[in-house]
């Protein structure tokens, strides 16, 4: 069947008279069967239609990495947990004043990932302090192959609302840490934190772990 | 109720000519052993009998109208099809038992939530495919695999039904004292895994990176069994939770020795081959055979054989070097220690098991380090 | 309810040009034809029901004692990953989509779909992905060993198969894409006149709904498995902590797209039960538009639960409260549907076909599924089911007693339409009661096992799980073998069925309730070429 034949057809079906059939499936003509099967006011609206509706997909793939931010966001809502490397707080260390009356135990966790061949602990693992005041607590790391390795410490808090009440002013933490061969490092980290801690909490455990991103810089 | 069940159970199993291999199965949720995990517990069976309730009054409309309202009996169709009152009842009542059930759901959950002010915590770090435990501040910490006899018999082929507690059983247990405040943390060192023991009520993820907590309070001594419940890949099955709860007494006596233990020189005196070969056997059943498998053929394509390995039946100080480095597709041994590596190198290169025979022994003062894990 | 006067626009025929279908198998692989390609649909689930079937007899033959027996426990692994992926992605959506493409054109009056071409495109990228992803269990490494929801950092241990995987879900994300926007477009712009949307069949209603969600939800997927292949090999950091991700985060892009995901396979289901138990009750459906709303408001509900699937990866307090909330709040919903379906029988005059038969299970077994949903939306107590056989129980019971069955259901409703022969009632009936009672066997015992505390997807059980296991075994097997029966009755009625020859309304007064059933049986190969003027109203 040609062209011509099948405006003719498309034209009875405008008009609602009846006809016999209306071809949906020739192959064998070139555009898009939408062209030719339906009258011209329903292959439009189709056509707009579908073109919305692929926005929309698109729109929804976009959805899919916009959640990446936005599930910080809505971890600083305190809706679900994270917590992120901290930005370093530039506040006087008078700042704060200090709460005697409160002490706030603060364990630190050490932990390494898979496949990182590196000895990693805290001098002290468990300290008392009172909010306000300022310390630095010391890590040691050290590098147990015979070649350069880069690695990094991820911080996690428990329970996971305490991390914005934890200020650190320096961190290993805050960036890729390189190593010698065999080198070990004694790292220090200091914190204050912050009087506004809510009275819930007397305990709070900070926890690192290293990994070993070594292969990862490499090829990057 | 519950002796009607095990009696309904009872007559399935007899019908079906079965015999329970053990008596102790159960039907119901476990109450466990805890404050909570009874409030769990409760919750559930409240739920339970709201649904059974309800399933009650919609299954006996349906049958009876199924039995009634046949055309086989004669019934002639209604034709009403709304009725607003109805409707608007229907959507009243589950929403009021919604909010009554929400209220002591809430309960519990704020009480599962309040982890502060515990007596001792516990880092709990999935790996896999076991558990480590550090108990903190106190410098004890070690690791917790499936037991020997379990792992044995699951990798052989061998009949489990006579092994007690099969796959319930580890080598280590975690041990806590009655009647304190525990808090847990839990992270990971590669995939997530998920720490359940059903008698504290609760389950937790263990995230790589992140640190997650939990807490439970025993009141009754006695050993309590769990499993990793989330999917870490091959040997998921294989990951054991075992915890014994015993009296404060007990537990520092516990905590005392196992420190002990702990920071004990390892023996390093020559061991005949008999003593290698079974411990060396020990130590490949804990951190080889995952991989390498239980007959030393690997996983084709994935894991390498060790039967027949030229690196396995060369030289001893290039093997010895492998084994505490590591490579990126195999973890560093390097916490075994001396006379562990030594043995698990005899049995190794001598296993009949494996397809292999150099025909010698290695002693532990043939180790030398590469490096000294001082951890 | 008014009476039918349809135009047939067909019986008096039209062999006099080459409209029919195309000569040989070239026809299946170029047809436009929305009864040709809904077959093709249909059979190519039917053909992965078996595959992912076969693949669920290697599980239960591996769990039908403790010990490991059969196969090494990262092939089981790849075996339950494989399973979920094949049955959700290639059987139940496929089915669906099959049935959208033959009942609704027919439903609204209309000639064909809006998209001939799209169609037939989107066809043939579902065989091209799951036959990709099959593909994978032949590569190095073995085919995805995850679990079907992927998630990291496990599932990038995956051998070579994982960029394999992903791409297959790619084109399966694909094809549905451009198959529901297809059916919104015909929904919306191809109905005859007469034909408003309230007067809509709701298997009509529910394919609507079904239609959105799936666009609003199949690219968050493909987005997320994208992330994951960006992971592993151009060093993005999405999920990996190392580089300040976290693989909790996967979790939730999934579950957005998985929550509504599973209610893209019952939704549909709701409409097919919603137009088959009118039929054999002898009664309009009850409720017509509280159907319509409830399903618009379960719709609405599932993108906002989704974190009731990661009660215990450590939420805050307020997250946790927040999703149990709204969770419970989908069973007033879904409550609504069950007791209309209910009222919808009271006070009928029913007969008990195969197809009424398979629908009747449905309510009674998708509510014992959402009566565990329920019990599972209690957070707390979650932290005990989650993760369990208990959860695989709840999820088994929404899925095969409810979403198979009403595919079975819409199988025999239809059949005599499609193929102008009448099945083997006997048979039917006969396949209907093995179901019916092997999946009982099947799933039921699975709570107990998961409450007595059985982890989910493990190949080996401690003993005193044993018994349970095997019978839930037994059941499987004599489950899997009666669908060897539905198999003979599908072949049996296409070769010509009980030899019977069918009216035109197929079931007594059908025609009352649908339009489809206007037509002549078989259903020539073009219908409504001209709309029908006037349209059967089962409501009003
Ligand atoms: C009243 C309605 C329902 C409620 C309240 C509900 C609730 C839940 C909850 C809370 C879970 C998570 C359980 C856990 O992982 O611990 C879950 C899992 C699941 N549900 Fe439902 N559900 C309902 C209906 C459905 C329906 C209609 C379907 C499918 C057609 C369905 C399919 C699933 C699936 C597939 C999973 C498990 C996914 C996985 O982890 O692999 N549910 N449901
Ligand atoms: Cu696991
Ligand atoms: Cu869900």
């Amino acid at each position: 069947m040609n062209r011509v034949e099948n405006d003719e057809k498309n034209k009875k079906y405008l008009n609602g008279s009846r006809i016999d059939c209306v071809c949906y499936d020739d192959l064998r003509y070139g555009g898009f069967a939408s062209d030719f099967t339906m009258n011209n006011e329903v292959a439009v609206k189709n056509k707009k239609l579908v073109r919305n509706l692929a926005i929309v997909a698109v729109a929804m793939f976009g959805f899919g990495y916009a959640l990446v931010p936005l599930y910080d966001v809505l971890c600083e809502w305190k809706w679900i947990e994270r917590d992120r490397p901290d930005a370093i707080k530039a506040i006087p260390e008078t700042a704060y004043e200090i709460d005697v009356n409160r002490n706030i135990k603060i364990e630190f966790l050490t932990t390494l990932n898979e496949n990182t061949p590196m000895i990693f602990r805290a001098e002290q693992t468990q300290i008392t302090v009172h909010p306000g005041e300022y310390h630095t607590v010391n890590f040691y790391a050290e590098n147990k192959t015979d070649k350069p390795m880069i690695a990094r410490a991820i911080p996690s808090f428990s329970p996971a609302l305490t991390s914005t009440y934890f200020e650190k002013v320096e961190c290993f933490c805050f960036s890729e840490q390189t190593f010698a061969p065999h080198e070990g490092k004694t790292m220090p980290m200091r914190f204050v934190i912050n009087p506004a801690l809510p009275y819930d909490y007397q305990t709070i455990t900070l926890s690192y772990t290293f990994f070993d991103n070594t292969q990862n810089a490499v090829k990057k | 109720m519950k002796k009607i069940k095990q009696l309904f159970a009872g007559v399935t199993f007899a019908s079906l000519g079965l015999q329970s291999a053990q008596a102790d199965y159960t039907l119901n949720l476990m109450q466990g052993v805890t404050t909570v995990s009874h409030d769990i517990f409760d919750l559930h069976m409240l739920i339970l009998w709201v649904c059974v309730f309800i399933g009650i009054a919609v299954f006996g409309t349906m049958f009876y109208s199924m039995y009634h309202h046949r055309k086989s009996k004669g019934h002639k169709a209604a034709n009403f099809h709304e009725n607003t009152t109805v409707e608007i009842i229907w959507t009243i009542i589950p929403t009021l038992i919604l909010v009554a059930m929400a209220i002591p759901a809430t309960k519990t959950m704020l009480e599962l939530d309040n982890v502060q002010n515990s007596d001792m915590s516990i880092k709990v770090t999935g790996k896999q495919w076991y558990w480590d435990y550090e108990y903190l501040g106190t410098g004890v910490h070690f690791e917790s695999h499936l037991d020997a006899v379990s792992e044995k018999v699951h990798r052989d082929g061998s009949d489990p039904t006579r092994v007690p507690h099969y796959l319930l059983n580890v080598d280590n247990p975690l041990v806590v004292p009655v009647g304190k405040k525990i808090r847990f943390v839990f992270t990971a060192a590669d995939v997530i895994h998920s720490w359940w023991v059903p008698d504290l009520g609760w389950k937790k993820d263990a995230n790589p990176g992140f640190i997650n907590e939990a807490w439970t309070q025993v009141d009754k001594p006695g050993t309590y069994r769990g499993q990793c419940t989330e999917l870490c890949g091959r040997d998921h099955g294989f990951m054991p939770i075992v915890v014994i709860a015993m009296e404060q007494a007990d537990y520092d006596k516990w905590l005392q020795t196992t420190l002990a233990k702990q920071n004990e020189k390892p023996d390093l005196s020559d061991q005949n081959r008999q003593q290698l070969m079974t411990n060396g056997e020990a130590v490949y059943l804990k951190n080889c055979v995952a991989c390498h498998q239980i007959d030393g053929k690997g996983i084709n394509g994935t894991y390498p054989a060790l039967s027949g390995s030229a690196k396995v039946t060369g030289g001893i100080d290039p093997l010895i070097g492998f084994l505490q480095a590591g490579t990126s597709r195999m973890p560093a041994f390097a916490k075994l220690k001396d006379n562990e590596l030594a043995a698990v190198i005899t049995y190794i290169r001598n296993a009949p098991e494996l397809g292999n025979k150099v025909g010698d022994e290695i002693q532990p003062k043939a180790i030398t380090p590469v490096y000294d894990d001082d951890e | 309810m008014s009476a039918v006067t349809a135009e047939h626009a067909h019986d008096d025929h039209h062999d006099d040009h080459a409209h029919g279908p195309e000569k040989g198998w070239l026809r299946w692989i170029v047809t436009t034809n929305h009864k040709d390609i809904g077959t093709m649909y249909l059979l190519f689930a039917l053909a992965m029901f078996f595959v992912g079937g076969a693949m669920a007899m290697i599980i239960r033959a591996e769990l039908f004692e403790p010990g490991l027996q059969f196969v090494d426990p990262q092939f089981f692994n790849s075996m339950t990953t494989m399973h979920a992926l094949v049955m959700v992605f290639g059987a139940v959506m496929p089915a669906f989509v099959g049935l959208a493409n033959w009942m609704i054109p027919m439903m609204i009056g209309a000639p064909d779909m809006a998209l001939p071409r799209m169609n037939n495109m989107s066809f043939w990228m579902l065989v091209a992905g799951i036959l990709l992803i099959a593909s994978t269990l032949f590569m190095e490494g073995g085919a995805p060993a995850g679990g079907w929801t992927l998630y990291p950092p496990l599932v990038l241990q995956t051998g070579k198969a994982l960029p394999f995987a992903i791409f297959a879900v790619h084109l399966l994300g694909v094809s549905s894409i451009m198959g529901a926007i297809n059916i919104i477009a015909t929904i919306l712009n191809m109905r005859a006149p007469a034909m408003t949307l309230m007067k809509m069949p709701l298997f009509v209603w529910t394919w609507l709904i079904t239609g959105f969600l799936l666009i609003a939800i199949m690219p968050v997927f493909a987005g997320s498995v994208t992330m994951l292949l960006t992971d592993k090999f151009f060093h993005t950091s999405f999920f990996d902590a190392a580089g300040g991700g976290d693989p909790v985060l996967y979790q939730h892009i999934f579950w957005f797209f998985g929550h509504p995901e599973v209610y893209v396979m019952i939704l549909p289901t709701f409409g097919v039960a919603s137009t088959i138990i009118p039929v054999f009750a002898r009664k309009p459906l009850f409720g017509y538009s509280s159907m319509v709303y409830a399903t618009a408001a379960i719709a609405f509900l599932s993108f906002i639960v989704w974190a009731h699937h990661m009660f215990t990866v450590g939420l805050p307090i307020a997250g946790e409260l927040y999703f149990m909330y709204a969770t419970m709040l989908i069973a007033i919903p879904t409550g609504v549907k069950v007791f209309n379906w209910t009222a919808t029988m009271w006070k009928g005059s029913m007969t008990f076909e195969t197809p009424m038969l398979f629908s009747i299970a449905f309510v009674v077994l998708f509510t014992l599924g959402g009566f565990t949903g329920l019990m599972m939306s209690i957070a707390p107590v979650d932290f005990q089911y989650h993760d369990t056989y208990f959860i695989v129980a709840h999820f088994h019971y929404t899925l095969v007693p409810a979403s198979v069955f009403i595919l079975m259901a819409a199988g025999y409703y239809w059949m005599p339409k499609w193929t102008g022969h009448m099945y083997n009632e006997k048979i039917g009936q006969l396949h209907f009661w093995l179901s019916a009672i092997s999946v009982n066997i099947l799933f039921f015992p699975q709570h107990f096992l998961g409450l007595a505390g059985m982890p989910r997807r493990i190949p080996d059980y401690a003993i005193q799980f044993a018994d349970w296991n095997m019978i839930s075994s037994i059941g499987g097997f004599i489950f899997g073998a009666s669908q060897l029966l539905f198999l003979w009755i599908v072949i049996d009625t296409i070769k010509g069925g009980t030899g019977e020859k069918v009216s035109d309304e197929v079931w007594e007064d059908a025609h009352k309730h649908g339009l489809e059933w206007t037509l002549p049986s078989p259903v020539p190969y073009h219908t409504f070429s001209t709309p029908p003027t006037v349209i059967p109203c089962d409501h009003d």
